[in-house]
């Protein structure tokens, strides 16, 4: 039988995230296209309780409850996966593009000689093997590619499907494999939570975002709760995150997330292209800005030209009124 | 602090251009990696607070010689360019390979990469880099603090809750982010004495590396096609007072089914 598709799957707190769901999914529907067995592999403590939840996408589970203890959770994984991968040789194995599913497949890519289709947004089933879609030059350009061998990794980015349940979920199987590689070590010395940074934008279906237009860190209140009225999360610019308005993890573009929610409202940001970058594959996007002429009327669908502390709190208010 | 830089030339963002065969033009107009810059900076300050010298390595065509003597006026020491025209429409496993092979031949106790590039917009070269040279690898830092005495680094990685501090022996390869912070400027003099820095140039035969295995022959995607996105239709402008702009906004979002 031609090989295996295979997901593996980001767990956060004991849980798969949405992303590692998107990708079970996606795994499920190319393999049904190409007549091959499926599995997404949870690597992680708590992946044996997970794996109910990622069987429902379809693909069956390979739940490993590797403990990480003082490693970085994307070496356990790698090691764990490439031991599979030898001893099962699936020929695709899809990552998903967060940090950790890039270190994992950067490794694997090292241990197992096998290369790689990155950055992708979708993924279908070809003549003959996956052909992958990629927006590349600052998205002027969509290429479909291919592997150019019978295996390979592709690593695909969040929202590249919905998360679905299959009309009957997978089988769970529990394994304990031996480490594939004995990685050089490193010890995971602390973990510090902050609260500034409990905002998952790439899981987020929709953002409302603020740029150096809200005026300084206090502006962010606006958009904060039109956030919280349309129960998405707050995305910004650099500029912002340079100056210290409000933290990295909320930065959108080439140097901080790509994102793509169905609604994306840009608050006070020009629309420069290394912002565009990470958010112009947004479903709907609505740009609220003083000037008329800002590059992201080129690439906005609703382009609001005035005062977003004119605008915002008159929006959050209407958006509650309709909900209520 | 003996300090590698892996520092890659990419064409400028939202002007990349593709050649006959589908591959990225990389003739002109290429400049630092906007990652690559934040460690390189990190990388200075770390040589300017503990002595030692930074190094720059990269692999890249001749046009990738204008952003290496940006480094080298910011302040590293010398350079070396991995150069060859079977290189040309390398992916990132052929990529991770010379990499990992030009640093075999490099001293160092700290690797710095940039946790991606926008060009490849892989983010997974470091991590394969270090595999292959059975080093430590410290990823998404947002602070690099080596402690020379007891040979260890510490690096605090961004987490989806936080950040986690890592800790490993040097050497070590660490894959940096913005949080590093701003890259200087090349001040006139570091111009000055860019001119007479060294940028050593290796070919895959001096890496001991078969040409066949990297390039174009040797990658692992193929393009089938290459479009232009679907276009939106074009902004509807709001040029309204903020109780009527309001309206049509919330108007538009629900003919969506967004709100
Ligand atoms: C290597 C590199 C990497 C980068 N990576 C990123 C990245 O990842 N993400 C990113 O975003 N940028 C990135 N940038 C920076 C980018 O070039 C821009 O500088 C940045 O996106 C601009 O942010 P902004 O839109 O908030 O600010 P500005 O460009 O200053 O725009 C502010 C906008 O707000 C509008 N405005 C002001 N007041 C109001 C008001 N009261 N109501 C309504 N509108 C108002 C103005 O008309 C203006 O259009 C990067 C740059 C480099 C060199």
């Amino acid at each position: 039988m031609a090989g295996a598709i295979w997901a593996v799957c980001d767990m956060v707190d004991g849980l798969p995230t949405r992303h590692g769901r998107e990708l079970a999914t996606l795994t499920w529907a190319l393999g049904r296209a190409a007549s091959r067995p499926t599995a997404s592999v949870l690597v992680g403590p708590g992946a044996s309780a997970a794996a109910d939840a990622i069987a429902s996408h379809g693909p069956d589970v390979l739940a490993v409850d590797a403990d990480p203890g003082e490693r970085p959770i994307a070496a356990v994984t790698a090691e764990r996966v490439a031991a599979l991968i030898r001893e099962r040789q699936p020929a695709y194995v899809l990552l998903g593009t967060s940090d950790d599913g890039r270190d994992t497949a950067g490794i694997l890519q090292a241990l197992l000689e096998w290369g790689a289709l990155v950055n992708v947004s979708a993924v279908r089933w070809g003549d003959d093997g996956p052909v992958a879609e990629v927006s590349v030059f600052g998205g002027r350009l969509v290429t479909e590619s291919r592997l150019t061998q019978d295996h390979g990794l592709i690593i695909v980015r969040p929202s590249a499907v919905a998360a679905e349940a299959a009309e009957r979920p997978g089988g769970v199987e529990r394994i304990d494999p031996a480490p594939g590689a004995d990685l050089a070590p490193v010890r995971v010395v602390d973990r510090v939570g902050e609260a500034s940074a409990a905002v998952s934008i790439e899981e987020a279906t929709v953002i409302v975002a603020g740029g150096r237009g809200v005026g300084g860190p206090e502006g962010f209140g606006v958009v904060r709760d039109l956030a919280d009225a349309l129960g998405g999360a707050v995305g910004a610019t650099r500029a912002v995150v340079d100056s210290g308005w409000i933290g990295y993890a909320h930065q959108i573009g080439q140097t901080g997330k790509s994102v793509k929610p169905q609604l994306y409202v840009a608050a006070g940001i020009s629309g420069a292209i290394q912002h565009k970058v990470g958010m112009q594959t947004s479903g709907t996007i609505v740009a609220i800005n003083k000037d008329p002429d800002a590059p992201i009327a080129e690439f906005a669908d609703m382009m609001v030209v005035g005062d977003l502390f004119e605008i915002l709190p008159r929006l959050t208010a209407a958006v509650r009124a309709r909900r209520a | 602090m003996r300090i590698v830089v892996l520092l890659k030339a990419v064409p400028v963002v939202g002007t990349e251009k593709m050649t006959g065969g589908w591959l990225l033009d990389r003739s002109a107009g290429l400049e630092s990696n906007g990652n690559d810059e934040y460690v390189l900076e990190a990388g200075l300050k770390l040589v300017e607070a503990h002595g030692g010298e930074l190094v720059t390595l990269t692999m890249g065509p001749s046009p990738a010689t204008e952003a290496i003597r940006k480094a080298l006026a910011m302040g590293a020491a010398r350079a070396v360019q991995v150069v060859d025209e079977a290189l040309a429409g390398s992916d990132a496993l052929a990529t991770g390979r010379v990499l990992a092979a030009a640093l075999q031949r490099m001293e160092f106790d700290l690797a710095l990469a940039g946790a991606d590039t926008s060009d490849g917009q892989g983010g997974v070269v470091g991590a394969a880099v270090a595999t292959r040279l059975g080093l430590p690898y410290l990823s998404y830092a947002a602070a690099i603090e080596p402690d020379p005495a007891a040979g260890t680094v510490r690096v605090r990685r961004i987490s989806p809750t936080g950040y986690d501090v890592l800790e490993a022996r040097m050497p070590a390869l660490v894959a940096g982010t913005q949080l590093l912070g701003e890259p200087r400027y090349p001040s006139l003099r570091g111009i000055m004495q860019a001119r007479s820095k060294q940028i050593a140039t290796w070919s895959l035969a001096d890496l001991g590396i078969d040409p066949a295995s990297v390039g174009t022959p040797a990658t692992w995607s193929a393009v089938l096609t290459a479009t232009p996105p679907a276009q939106r239709a074009g902004a509807t402008i709001v040029r309204d007072a903020p109780e009527a702009a309001v309206e049509r906004i919330v108007e538009f979002l629900a003919a969506r089914r967004l709100i």
